[in-house]
């Protein structure tokens, strides 16, 4: 079925309340946290308190006389017996050498490289116990000096080297486009406008923590593995195909509810592994959960990008051709898609909604002794998003152009379009999602506004952004082209029972995005069946053939497009049953609202009928088909999906305590095809509020001297409350997606793309007449109050020095 | 040490070392698992319960202090067939959760907010929530079933 069929159908576009909540109401969610394994004991990490050391000696002696302590494991422990953690993406350096990929151990051997690197592992029988224990452990560091910014790690004058196998730190140089034809256009070009700017690190920060319970039966010397995770079986893929070595049948991965992600969830991380080969050494079942400390300190950090952006453009302000050189911290370790983030999900959106014939950039990726940075909502379009849209209003503005009359005349009118930076845009409405924005937003009514604000005393601005984005990850020929190391599609399987209800068994998860009901609505609407009557399964490797799961907002394109594919499987065979049933040709059957008819007769019969047939063959063209009603298939897209819109944010500056209050926020999104409005409202605020919170409370900060993380509480790091936002304004236009069966885009990470320069751009507006020309994130009272005072920037993450022109060697002009 | 004090109504007996956190009881001793543990510095609200008919953070008291108290707990909230408390219900019809990791602090929060300020607006129940972190919904739909189950609570004062 196509997606102009999909679309009519019922149930497509209602907003069903969902049927995971009950369970999430009432307290019987099924967390890993909440998992209980007979005679579970306890893993506790000892972790390095320093950024950068040389281990000397580590002393367990007496840590292991203590009660209940069961084992001690360190490096020395699991040295030669398996893998470090691989990436799972290679980067080429433009000389077509491969990036560095540096050794990640499972448990420390010789050195740490940040603050809360694993040292030990304590399993006792009791958490008490095996903390009591790490306290005991002695261990001797010889500390080095740390590593902590990418702007120092790109002046290269550190003097400090985190792996022998990249003596200077850097992992990879990495370039896309044509560099002659863009430096040919900015000669030519009537005015180059230039920005400097950072995207502050972030800390996920799921309330869920990261949790791990690992299981071993000697019966069949099979493992299991209780995991909160974003992708079960790249879970188990990575872990036992490139870490232990153990055939991956023997393992069983579940992701059961697991209380939010937003990137921080897919990776394969140490303790899963450590956990996991242990409960073997012990036969013993063995549960680890993070602190919110540990969180802090370990979890894959996001975004972190120093960049310098150029944009030429014609006398009347028409984009000519764009540079960029970013510096982007990759942290201590290669985490699993670390490598892609600051280059194929971030460089190849730089076109954003514009025709921009020539763009060229540059990106050199650092180690530095901080956590490991890798994907986080949005990952690495967000940071493209922020610096086009920061550039092209600032453009607007050098031009004495308004942020919507500079964006308008440089739009994307025509589909599909070739961008200069690899993509195909198969479809898309940006003057629409503008105008739609603009009277939401009231953007008409914004100077009366403005004149009330500026009567009590307060500063008010305007901020646009204009978003794109590259969804629906992905067509595996390609990603494999740029450097991917595992497919790209989705699985997904439809089991009817005899009686005609439905499970569904889809290689996506669900971490709060509702596939429970999305898909379960997908299901209900082609069969023609009640929702309630399909129920859907997702996050065990035991119970769904195969799954890449769920990051870069795939899971209805990729996902459901598989569970599409499969119904149409389902739906091929049934009609076969029902003409035999009926004494009709199979060409002559026909199917909609759940009922089969032969067309051109009265007659007909339900979808209950023809399944239990299948499973009750009786009466049955045993000699041309197989009994049963069970279809899988595998979906692998053609083109990635583009969501796009427009954000309009307007801000109320307090000039006596640089307060920023965000008074109105508009969300213009065209996801195409939308299945549940109620889900893809949520997950739109959802973004927003991780937007604004980067821009304008969130900021993850390490001491630049000892790489202490100095924000690292929910005391310290400041997290978005529900006081701190007004009702948000949304709508939606559709141009439906033309490459998928269910014409949908994905809307997982829209708002946080979208927002943090449309709010730092309303900042910039507010403070431009005091002479703030440039703002970095996030525009917290004391730094707005600062900027105010010296009308002008204040820097991110070097608050002491004179900022970004300091990180700009190598850059293609200062 | 042994504690004894009421949990959803029943009596219970729990013996724990005496730094066991109320948290702690609820989860590992009574396996009442709704109840969560989101961080270690009493920021996020996922572990609210009621004591004695108000909200509290359950990894901030320890299992000693609340001996021969009445507490609630999100499993004890629904009626005894099933029905869910006007809240839980406001919550489902709003889409006020997604992961639902910090769902039940947050009815919890929601319950003690408008039995105690009972026609909040929407202002004044974003102020309230102010100990209970989500990280998935934005908030806006929260608030809008706060003030959903406030009222509906409201027009059925029998409920908790």
């Amino acid at each position: 079925m196509g997606a102009s069929d999909f679309s009519k159908l019922p149930h497509i576009g209602e907003a069903v309340r969902r049927k995971e909540d009950a369970r999430f109401l009432t307290g019987a969610g099924n967390y890993t946290d909440d998992v209980l394994l007979p005679h579970q004991a306890h893993a506790v990490f000892l972790r390095s308190p320093h950024a950068h050391a040389a281990i000397r000696s580590i002393d367990t002696a007496a840590a292991a006389k203590m009660p209940g302590v069961v084992h001690i494991f360190t490096g020395a422990d699991i040295d030669g017996k398996m893998g470090g953690l691989p990436c799972g993406w290679l980067i080429n350096n433009p000389d077509g050498t491969p990036m560095k990929e540096p050794p990640h151990p499972i448990l420390a051997i010789g050195k740490v490289r940040y603050v809360g690197d694993q040292v030990a592992m304590v399993v006792a029988e009791t958490v008490q116990q095996a903390k009591d224990a790490v306290e005991a452990i002695v261990v001797d560091y010889d500390v080095l000096p740390a590593l902590v910014t990418v702007a120092d790690a790109a002046k290269k004058q550190s003097g400090v080297t985190l792996h022998d196998a990249a003596p200077d730190n850097q992992c990879y140089k990495w370039t896309l486009g044509d560099k002659a034809a863009v430096d040919a256009a900015f000669a030519g070009a009537a005015h180059v406008t230039k920005l400097d700017l950072v995207n502050n690190r972030l800390v996920p920060n799921a309330i869920e923590p990261r949790v791990a319970v690992a299981g071993y039966n000697r019966a069949g010397d099979e493992y299991t593995l209780y995991v909160a995770n974003q992708n079960p079986h790249v879970e188990r893929l990575l872990m036992t195909a490139f870490v232990l070595g153990l055939p991956e049948h023997k393992v069983r991965v579940i992701a059961p509810d697991v209380g939010g992600g937003f990137g921080s969830k897919i990776y394969l991380y140490a303790e899963d592994v450590a956990l996991t080969w242990a409960s073997k050494q012990l036969n013993r079942n063995i549960k680890w959960t993070a602190e919110r400390s540990e969180s802090f300190l370990t979890d894959a950090h996001g975004r972190d990008h120093v960049s310098h952006a150029e944009m030429a453009m014609d006398k009347d302000g028409r984009f000519l051709a764009m540079r960029v050189h970013t510096d982007a911290n990759l942290g201590a370790y290669l985490s699993t898609f670390s490598t892609a983030i600051p280059t194929i999900l971030y460089a190849t959106l730089l076109a954003g909604q514009y025709t921009t014939p020539q763009i060229y950039v540059e990106v050199d990726a650092w180690f530095t002794n901080t956590a490991p940075v890798d994907a986080y909502r949005g990952a690495g379009r967000p940071e493209a998003t922020y610096l086009l849209e920061r550039l092209v209003t600032r453009c607007g503005w050098e031009l004495g152009l308004s942020q919507d009359e500079i964006r308008r005349r440089n739009f994307i009118t025509q589909f599909p379009y070739q961008t200069p930076v690899a993509l195909q845009y198969d479809v898309g409405d940006y003057n629409a999602c503008m105008t739609q924005a603009q009277e939401l937003a009231d953007a008409a009514g914004f100077a009366a506004r403005k004149a009330e604000s500026e009567k009590k005393g307060r500063l008010r601005g305007i901020g646009y952004s204009s978003y794109i984005e590259a969804c629906g990850l992905a067509p595996s020929n390609i990603a494999g082209a740029l450097g991917a190391r595992a497919g790209l599609f989705e699985a997904g399987e439809v089991r009817v029972h005899p009686t005609g209800s439905v499970t569904v068994f889809t290689g996506s998860h669900s971490h709060g995005q509702g596939h429970e009901t999305t898909f379960a609505q997908v299901v209900a609407a082609r069969l023609g069946i009640p929702v309630e009557n399909v129920d859907v399964v997702h996050g065990d490797t035991g119970r769904i053939p195969f799954g890449m799961g769920t990051y870069g907002s795939r899971s209805i394109s990729v996902g459901g497009a598989a569970i599409m594919r499969a119904l149409d499987k389902i739906e091929a065979k049934a009609k076969k049953i029902a003409a035999h049933l009926m004494e009709a040709s199979d060409a002559d059957i026909e199917f909609a609202g759940g009922e089969f008819t032969v067309k051109g007769t009265d007659k007909k019969i339900p979808f209950g009928q023809v399944a239990l047939t299948a499973y009750v063959p009786h009466n049955y063209p045993l000699d041309k088909l197989e009994p049963g009603l069970n279809e899988t298939a595998f979906y692998d897209p053609t083109n990635f999906t583009y969501p796009a819109g427009t954000y309009i944010c307007e801000v109320e500056i307090d000039q006596g305590t640089g307060e920023v209050k965000i008074d109105r926020f508009t969300a213009v999104d065209d996801f195409g095809t939308i299945i549940n409005p109620m889900i893809v409202e949520g997950q739109v605020h959802g973004g927003i509020v991780q937007g604004i919170g980067q821009a304008l409370m969130e900021n993850c900060v390490y001491d630049s001297e000892s790489g202490q993380l100095l924000t690292g509480s929910f005391m310290d790091y400041a997290m978005p409350r529900a006081e701190d936002f007004p009702e948000f304004r949304l709508g939606t236009v559709c141009t439906p997606c033309t490459h998928n069966p269910l014409g949908t885009k994905g809307c997982g990470e829209a708002g946080a793309i979208g927002s943090p320069p449309a709010v730092i751009n309303a900042v910039l507006d507010a403070l431009r007449p005091l002479g703030v020309k440039d703002f970095d994130m996030p525009a917290s009272p004391a730094r707005v109050w600062e900027a105010m005072q010296r009308g002008a920037t204040t820097p991110t993450q070097q608050p002491e020095t004179p900022p970004l022109t300091a990180s700009t060697q190598g850059r293609p002009a200062a | 040490m042994q504690v004894t004090l009421t949990v959803n109504g029943r009596e219970v007996a729990i013996d724990a070392p005496p730094n066991t956190l109320l948290v702690q009881a609820i989860r590992e001793h009574l396996r009442l698992t709704g109840t969560h543990v989101g961080c270690d510095t009493a920021q996020c609200g996922a572990c609210t319960v009621h004591l004695n008919g108000r909200a509290i953070k359950s990894c901030n008291v320890l299992l000693a202090q609340v001996a021969g108290g009445n507490v609630t707990t999100i499993e004890g909230v629904a009626q005894a067939d099933g029905t869910m408390h006007p809240m839980q219900a406001a919550f489902k019809e709003c889409h006020g959760l997604q992961c639902g990791f910090c769902t039940p602090g947050m009815v919890m929060s929601a319950i003690d907010l408008c039995t105690h300020h009972p026609k909040s607006g929407e202002r004044e129940i974003r102020e309230l929530l102010d100990g209970n972190l989500c990280r998935c919904t934005g908030y806006q739909n929260i608030v809008k079933a706060v003030k959903q189950g406030g009222e509906a609570m409201a027009a059925q004062p029998a409920s908790v």
